[in-house]
């Protein structure tokens, strides 16, 4: 299927979640729906640069919180409207991702894992010391009494936005898999040194996956504020950021897109689950385990099994 | 004396004094990384646990929470061991450490974080000691015992750390497996024995500092998470596996958070370790004294 | 006499306080064959990094059809047509032996659409004799397969200096003659070639011209029945 008719494909799919949604009675859908869909889009995003580029980002919250901010520093000024809000804060983190790309990335893997942890705690010591943003005290960002569409509540507005970001983010991704940018990445995944001698220009391609990567992660963040009209710097850092791009990804399966999807809608589903039945902690506890338990055991996630399954019933 | 030239050696004083603990904290990682080549981002997890280690013990029974680790670490060194047989197995025999290894590592920081905060929950947890709330003074000049007593025990353990890595044929041996696996093999020696070794005993290093920490400061689990910037900042302004360099490392980081704290604010302090280190990694990944 | 195609002039490399190559000279003609021996240890594969630019030299020139290299990184190189194997094998695991060609198919070739690739892919397979192999795994070939890989992707860049590094090691006599057939016949394509390898009987057939790196440095360069039978030579290989 071609990157074109994928991404009608998508759109349609995305059209049709948004539709069928108004038809859910439970108010409760939509926030947690919102939830597993920004987890969608991070996955996704982490993934270029992780599974395709075998790049690891311990700094998702980053850039997931830089779009956030993004957002309320555009609203505390102008009060601009979401889309804009939304392709701002994209572009902010997209530079973020070059920026921190360009200088650490000609070093070996560790240090740019490294580095991308250290950028998460500057920035959050940033955002906690700027007034401007609400400092640690947090920064309100109210939704608009208004709700555009004549949708009955704001946060439907935000998942079907959300829904659409998704369907972006995976057409991106697919794109670039299935392009020759897609197959220097897997070179470099595979062996950057032969990568770079079969004609890769590795580190063009490694700041581009970075920025694309971070950008999309940006994405997700851009709507967060509005989610609970409020938004304060350990919720926009928060941990289960960090550790469910990371374990998304490997669950699902990390060599194509499809793996992040499923990784993000069954982790993220679960998630939810615990979350109300049990605890936050708890909840963290697990992916945690589980994460452990997939890279030792099962590293190339549930996507693996399905392809290695196909690949015996092809031997037959 | 002035107030601030008061202010500025007080901040030396203790700039130095937390350097030298910071040395203690990173020396593990100077082995497990610089030599080993193992990106155990997980070893500030370490150093928590043996702070609450070192808690638990000195709230139940009122023992020096210092000699408590020391007497523990066989404990971590197990554990150090016991790692490193799943690292070895899963990871760096199938060839696939970097991405593999570091996801690996990150999910037993995560994990162990998130059991301290179950079981010890989110309140900082402090030890009780016969020297914690003493300071010796000299004029404006302030030494806090809490500060004091770690820094003598951390530098008294970076200095036994390196003269066991000089003097001792196991000490030699994984200086030698940092350098030459295959002509430690050719010598008979087992090179995966001696980093499962050293890897226990970069653990066990992280357990005893972190009964330093919790001697300076009350812990609570997140502050592993901004641990691991310093100790790899301390590690990569040292240059990388040179025990020497920690030090010398862990001084200068001391003193630039001291100062930061001292002049703009103590909220600012996390931001030094971590920003140093990037810096380091964009312009001068070889280290301070790096060739 | 055609103008040469690779000149390394006084190429010095240093590790730390180890020098391993001391003030280097070696020319490659177009279509040339060079053996390139030497004990181990005495720089080969060092020379070999420096030229495809996986290290840099302290001191001296390395131009390739008179242009100067020295600032071009190696995948800027491999595209002027100056292509390498490894001494050990660096196949892209997760991909197939036809995908693994495609990457310099697409990258250093200019191979432009993927589809085109594909089939240039299949020639070269064909001509290396693994076509039957080309939707393998590539992490699971034998050692000669993945040496005819590694030599394939070389190919694949379309180069104009192909430098076989080792590629015979440790295969059996029927395998080295594999591995020398499809280097010979790079000679009816125009590709120079540089063949740096151990077993001797493979480089005296291959070579019209051999030289010698003893210690980071050039001790002969010439005829190959007149090298090897230099005493330098030989005090290198047998001692004294």
């Amino acid at each position: 299927m071609s990157n074109g008719k994928f991404a009608v494909v998508a759109i349609a799919v995305a059209i049709a979640f948004a539709a069928a949604s108004q038809l859910v009675p439970n108010e409760y859908f939509f926030t947690a729906a919102y939830v597993v869909l920004q987890f969608v889009i991070l996955a996704t995003a982490w993934n270029i640069l992780g599974g395709y580029t075998g790049y690891v980002n311990f700094g998702s919250a980053a850039f997931f919180a830089i779009g956030a901010y993004s957002t309320v520093v555009l609203y505390n000024a102008a009060k601009a409207p979401l889309l804009v809000m939304i392709v701002a804060g994209t572009l902010v983190a997209g530079l973020l991702g070059l920026g921190l790309g360009y200088l650490t990335l000609r070093l070996r893997g560790v240090f740019f894992a490294i580095a991308s942890l250290a950028l998460a705690v500057v920035l959050y010591t940033f955002i906690v010391n700027w007034d401007y943003v609400g400092g640690a005290r947090g920064a309100y960002v109210l939704q608009p009494r208004e709700v555009p569409f004549g949708l009955p509540r704001y946060i439907h507005l935000l998942y079907i936005v959300l829904v659409l970001q998704a369907a972006v983010a995976l057409v991106v991704a697919r794109a670039i898999e299935k392009s020759t940018i897609g197959r220097g990445l897997a070179a470099i995944r595979d062996d950057e040194l032969a990568a770079e001698c079969s004609g890769v220009p590795t580190l063009r391609l490694k700041i581009f996956s970075a920025t694309v990567s971070g950008a999309l992660m940006g994405m997700a963040g851009t709507t967060f504020p509005f989610y609970l009209s409020y938004i304060e710097p350990s919720s926009a850092f928060g941990l289960s950021y960090a550790v469910n791009s990371i374990a998304m990804p490997l669950i699902g399966g990390m060599m194509s897109w499809v793996g992040p999807l499923i990784g993000a809608v069954l982790l993220g589903s679960v998630q939810q689950l615990v979350q109300v039945t049990i605890s936050s902690a708890w909840n963290l506890l697990i992916v945690g385990v589980l994460l452990v338990l997939f890279v030792t055991l099962a590293p190339n996630g549930i996507m693996g099994w399905v392809d290695a399954w196909r690949r015996r019933r092809d031997r037959r | 004396m002035e107030a601030s030239t008061a202010l500025v050696i007080n901040a030396i004083i203790a700039g130095l004094l937390l350097g030298g603990f910071y040395a203690a904290v990173s020396v593990g990682i100077s082995i497990s990384f610089g030599m080993l080549d193992v990106v155990n981002i997980a070893h500030p997890a370490f150093i928590i646990l043996g702070s609450y280690v070192a808690y638990f013990v000195n709230d139940r029974f009122g023992f020096d929470p210092i000699l408590v680790s020391v007497v523990l670490s066989p404990l971590f060194f197990a554990l150090g061991m016991a790692l490193y047989r799943i690292y070895y197995v899963c990871f760096e025999k199938r060839g696939q450490e970097s991405l593999r290894g570091l996801a690996f590592f990150f999910g037993i920081l995560f994990i162990t974080e998130v059991a301290l905060v179950l079981v010890f929950g989110v309140d900082y947890r402090l030890v009780s000691t016969a020297y914690g709330e003493v300071t010796w003074r000299a004029g404006d000049i302030d030494f806090p015992m809490r500060l004091v007593v770690p820094f003598f025990v951390s530098v008294a353990m970076v200095v036994g750390v390196q003269l066991f890595l000089t003097h001792t044929f196991f000490g030699r041996a994984v200086l030698a497996v940092a350098q030459d696996q295959l002509a430690l093999r050719l010598m008979g020696v087992n090179p995966v024995r001696v980093k499962e070794r050293a890897f226990a005993l970069s653990i066990a290093t992280a357990g005893v500092a972190g009964a330093f920490l919790i001697v300076i400061q009350p812990v609570q689990p997140s502050i592993g998470r901004e641990y691991i910037g310093l100790v790899f900042a301390v590690c990569v302004l040292g240059g990388m596996g040179s025990i020497w360099g920690t030090l010398i490392g862990a001084l200068v980081l001391g003193l630039a958070e001291s100062f930061t704290s001292t002049f703009f604010g103590p909220s600012w302090a996390p931001a030094v370790s971590f920003g140093l280190l990037l810096a380091t990694l964009a312009f001068r990944p070889t280290g301070l004294l790096g060739r | 006499m055609s103008a040469a195609i690779l000149e390394v002039s006084g190429v010095v490399k240093r590790f730390g306080g180890f020098t391993a190559l001391d003030g280097v000279d070696f020319t490659v003609a177009p279509g040339e064959r060079v053996g390139l021996i030497g004990p181990n240890g005495s720089g080969k594969s060092t020379l070999v990094n420096c030229i495809a630019g996986t290290l840099r030299n302290e001191e001296g020139r390395i131009r390739f059809e008179g242009r100067d290299i020295h600032a071009y990184p190696a995948h800027r190189r491999i595209r002027l047509g100056l292509a390498r194997s490894f001494q050990i094998p660096k196949p892209f695991a997760s991909m197939s032996v036809l995908d693994n060609l495609c990457v310099p198919l697409l990258y250093a070739a200019k191979g432009g659409e993927a589809r085109r690739a594909a089939d240039e892919a299949h020639g070269i397979l064909r001509q290396v004799g693994l076509e039957e192999k080309a939707h393998a795994m590539s992490g699971g070939l034998t050692q000669v397969d993945m040496r005819k890989l590694e030599l394939a992707r070389a190919m694949a860049a379309k180069p104009k200096l192909l430098i076989s590094d080792e590629a015979m090691a440790g295969l059996s006599t029927s395998e080295v003659d594999d591995i020398l057939a499809l280097l010979m016949g790079l000679k009816a394509q125009g590709v120079a070639v540089i063949m740096i390898e151990h077993v001797m009987r493979a480089v005296m057939k291959f070579s019209e011209r051999i030289a010698v790196l003893v210690a980071g440095r050039k001790i002969a360069d010439g005829d190959p029945q007149t090298v090897v039978g230099t005493p330098e030579v030989v005090k290198a290989y047998l001692g004294e």
